[in-house]
């Protein structure tokens, strides 16, 4: 059964029709691209798989019931988490504190409860660690390194089990060496059975971690097929329009 | 030398004393303190125990009503209409128990009406988009037409059958510290507390930094910012009530021009206009400096009209202080 199942979602903002009509679906463990123009439609589609947007029209199923995602909170707690575009990080806030940011862990003294600082640097730690990223817990984004940054927006992703990780242009802004560890990351999560959707500008990533490639062109659905099918060539031609579709 | 992994993210790179020496609500306690130092070899009335009830007193009007703005300059608001709502909710608990309903009803009735200009606030900016400053803008309006309306007016200094529970609220003191000062004490550390050891405190903070991000991460911004409006209004309302029972009488022109002395002691305590800084500490430490400068003028024979000037160049160093920090 498809962790995942988008039947015929469309959402527009008022007279922009950001996505039109999309139906796909994501099988565990699978790892799919999810290629297109800037403004294709693809940050909204993630968005409203993680639970930040509604659709406009159409059906979300996760492990085949269906599902109205109001809230963040909502999609996570049905295993979706999703790195955003610019990483949505807080500069003024620490690292640890932006991987927990809307799930605080709290403890109680007495009658009240509080965050639990040392308990979220502490697991922050741990997570940079496991990404084998030099990044300080009680460091504030402010001063970090683009590679740092990733780290925490992906940290963010660990913190539960999650069924499917979203990654919206992760590989954006740092260097080979950082990139190589977020595709590293990605086939671990595969391997152990946690789906992936890669939005990635950048074609060999693409084609070395992912097993699908969807493109979307102003915000339909032209082309689903897998990788080892198609070629840089095929999808640089189906992003731009010079090949319908197929 | 070669650090291991764990080293490197178990590493601190700040140590409390550094953070201490780079915050400027340190540096602008340092000045009232070397203020104090000074007035007292300076002048032979500074240190005497009666002008010290008085500037804590003085002190604390401005400074709990920067605890709550703080909280609005953090998520990146201003609120305009504080001086307004202060002159409000003083008439409002005047004017009710004036009717001849006691204390309770009285103050009940004015945090009511601060509870409701803050929504009203809130509201606008947060659901519907509505610049703070405008929105706050017209409050400031607002809020002052209505205690006229209110009063007719006119000056309230009877305050019913619970008038001397009134004044001794506010005019009071405990252990020789006048109540005002371990209301404003009770409030910050409260502040204090929200800031730092709760969810809510932690929002506060995001959405100063980034709110595009505090929403995409399921935070409830637009709850968040009613919230920090309604405290505002309160803070405003708190203060009000408690400058009601310590003047004994409440005209229509209470608390004007008070926003602007109030939005320079958060600013000068280190709460960052842009939004995302600010402590609850550092409306205290502001406020004191404020009231120490209006004190040292007189004390020292400066002409009054120079204040201004003195606060005003406050600010400016305050945020100078703040770019030179951040460049390094
Ligand atoms: N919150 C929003 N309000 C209005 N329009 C939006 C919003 N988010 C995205 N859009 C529009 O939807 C279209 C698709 O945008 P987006 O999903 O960000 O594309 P992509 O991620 O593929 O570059 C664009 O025309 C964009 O301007
Ligand atoms: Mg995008």
């Amino acid at each position: 059964m498809a962790v995942l199942e988008l039947t015929d979602i469309s959402k527009h903002f008022g007279a922009i029709q950001a996505v039109n009509g999309v139906s796909l679906s994501i099988e565990r463990g699978e790892a799919v691209g999810l290629m297109g123009d800037n403004g294709a439609g693809k940050s909204t589609l993630v968005k409203m798989i993680a639970g930040n947007f509604l659709p406009s029209s159409g059906t979300i199923r996760i492990d085949g019931k269906e599902v109205t995602l109001h809230k963040p909170v909502e999609a996570r707690r049905h295993g979706i988490e999703i790195v955003h575009q610019d990483l949505a990080l807080c500069d003024n806030l620490t690292a640890a504190a932006n991987v927990f940011l809307g799930r605080e862990r709290r403890r109680r003294i007495g009658p009240v409860s509080v965050l639990d600082h040392a308990g979220m640097a502490k697991r922050a730690g741990e997570l940079f660690r496991d990404l084998k990223s030099e990044t300080r817990p009680r460091d504030l984004i402010r001063q970090m390194s683009g590679g740092q940054r990733q780290a925490v927006a992906i940290a963010r992703t660990m913190l539960a089990d999650a069924k499917l990780v979203l990654m919206d242009e992760p590989t954006a802004a740092i260097s080979v060496r950082q990139v190589a560890e977020v595709l590293n990351h990605i086939n671990h999560l595969k391997a152990q059975g946690i789906s992936v959707v890669l939005i990635s500008h950048r074609m060999p990533d693409v084609f070395e971690v992912t097993d699908r490639i969807i493109v979307l062109r102003r915000g339909r659905k032209v082309a689903d097929k897998r990788t080892e099918n198609s070629s840089p060539e095929e999808i640089t031609g189906l992003i731009t329009g010079a090949i319908e579709t197929v | 030398m070669t650090v291991s992994l764990d080293d490197a993210i178990a590493h601190k790179e700040h140590t409390a004393l550094s953070r201490v020496l780079t915050s400027q609500t340190f540096w602008v306690l340092l000045a009232v303190l070397a203020a104090c130092v000074f007035l007292s070899f300076a002048t032979d009335s500074f240190a005497t125990s009666k002008n010290l009830f008085n500037i804590t007193r003085n002190v604390t009007f401005t400074a709990i009503i920067a605890l709550g703005m703080t909280l609005v300059i953090i998520t990146g608001g201003i609120d305009l209409s504080v001086g307004s709502v202060l002159c409000l909710c003083s008439m409002v608990v005047a004017v009710t128990m004036h009717a001849g309903y006691n204390i309770y009803i009285g103050i009940g009735a004015s945090l009511l009406v601060a509870v409701i200009v803050g929504a009203f606030n809130g509201v606008l900016i947060a659901y519907f988009g509505f610049p703070p400053f405008v929105v706050t803008l017209g409050m400031l309006s607002i809020a002052r037409s209505l205690a006229m309306v209110l009063s007719n007016n006119t000056v309230v200094f009877q305050f019913g059958p619970d008038h001397d529970k009134l004044l001794a609220l506010g005019g009071g003191s405990m252990f020789g510290i006048a109540n005002p000062v371990i209301y404003m004490i009770v409030l910050a550390l409260l502040t204090g507390f929200v800031l730092r050891w709760t969810r809510f405190g932690r929002y506060v903070y995001a959405i100063g930094g980034n709110e595009k991000a505090a929403r995409l991460t399921g935070v409830p911004v637009e709850m968040i910012k009613v919230a920090v409006y309604v405290l505002s209004a309160l803070s405003a309302g708190v203060a009000g009530i408690i400058q009601t029972g310590w003047l004994g009488a409440v005209t229509t022109n209470l608390g004007t021009g008070m926003e602007l002395q109030v939005i320079a002691a958060a600013v000068i305590g280190g709460a960052n206009l842009e939004g995302g800084v600010g402590t609850a500490l550092g409306a205290l430490v502001g406020a004191a400096l404020i009231e120490i400068i209006r004190n040292s003028l007189g004390l020292l024979g400066i002409n009054a009209f120079w204040q201004g000037t003195f606060i005003g160049g406050f600010i400016i160093v305050a945020v100078a202080f703040d770019r030179i920090r951040q460049r390094r």
